[in-house]
């Protein structure tokens, strides 16, 4: 039961991210030229609601839908893994014009170059699994 | 029915996506997207090279089920809930997008000289793409997520690292397309 809600959130998801063109390699391009607030709305209100979500789960001790508390990990402290990182991030996210999430509502879409993007990603990902030890964190 | 045919504005988009974030947090899990790479990895068998690796992916696989759902949610949008594709993103990035060689800004949902089908025969366009994924991939586990990570997540939950992280994926999207695009389109 679990697994169906958990593909009917990526189902709400993907829908999403197709329909407010945040998968939109034009949409993403036009966000680091700041000449329209589409994006900046997007990104600004999710995190504004998404702030008095938390804050209210915290405050009034909400528990999840299965009676058991949520819990919100910290993230560790460091300035250069998410300056680094960040700016790597960037840098890929303006090329290839999507980010995680909207890479994989693309291939439903049909795009199939965005295979070429995905298999990519899964290599980055790779290659910082083996150099991570040498970087500074 | 053109309120849902037609592009999604900011401020249904956005309340959209929060109400994800709602409902995942209370079914008891977290927002990241990234994450489901390094679990992709590891089922391709990537443990044997690094310890990161090396983890229980089957508690990672609801993940993958909400990556999957994404995916069938890219399909539905597409084929039942939009009639033009076309984005219409502002006239002066067209026009800008136009002298870099992009003919199709304004006219298509993605730039068809990078996502058509005739890309895979084109050397510097798969080069792209394939450059691109690779600087998400290992920028994202470097940084401890993406946009769905640390822009949404890890901000709605006031972590300093998120807004670190997220003045870096600016910093580099800002360096890629008023610096490097010009080199490269």
């Amino acid at each position: 039961m679990r697994t169906l809600k958990y593909l009917f959130i990526g189902i709400l998801f993907g829908i999403t991210m197709f329909k407010s063109e945040a998968a939109s390699w034009f949409r993403i391009y036009e966000m680091f030229r700041f000449e329209a607030f589409h994006m900046y709305g997007i990104i600004g209100s999710t995190v504004v609601l998404g702030i008095l979500i938390i804050q209210a789960i915290k405050r009034f001790n909400i528990t999840s839908f299965y009676g058991e508390p949520i819990v919100f990990t910290p993230k560790a402290k460091s300035v250069s893994r998410y300056l680094f990182g960040g700016f790597i991030f960037g840098l890929g996210w303006a090329l290839a014009g999507a980010c995680p999430g909207p890479m994989f509502t693309l291939v439903g879409a049909g795009f199939s170059p965005i295979l070429v993007v995905i298999l990519g990603s899964v290599f980055g990902t790779f290659l910082y699994g083996l150099v991570k030890g040498r970087l500074p964190h | 029915m053109t309120l849902i045919s037609d592009p999604w504005p900011w401020y249904i988009s956005g309340p959209m996506i929060a109400l994800i974030l709602f409902l995942l947090l209370m079914i008891g899990k977290n927002f990241g997207m990234s994450s489901n790479l390094r679990t992709l990895c590891t089922i391709c068998g990537a443990g044997k090279t690094s310890d990161f690796f090396r983890f229980d992916w089957k508690s990672q696989q609801w993940n993958l089920v909400v990556a999957l759902g994404a995916i069938i949610g890219g399909f539905i949008g597409s084929q039942f809930l939009s009639n033009d594709l076309a984005v219409a993103i502002h006239p002066d990035t067209i026009e800008h997008l136009n002298t870099l060689g992009f003919k199709s800004a304004g006219a298509s949902y993605l730039p068809t000289e990078l996502f058509d089908t005739a890309v895979f025969t084109d050397v510097k366009g798969l080069l792209i793409l394939a450059i691109g994924g690779l600087l998400i991939g290992f920028g994202a586990r470097y940084a401890g997520g993406c946009t769905s990570g640390h822009a949404i997540s890890g901000l709605s939950n006031l972590q300093w690292p998120s807004l670190i992280a997220v003045i870096g994926f600016f910093a580099g999207g800002l360096t890629m397309v008023h610096f490097i695009f010009p080199l490269i389109f």
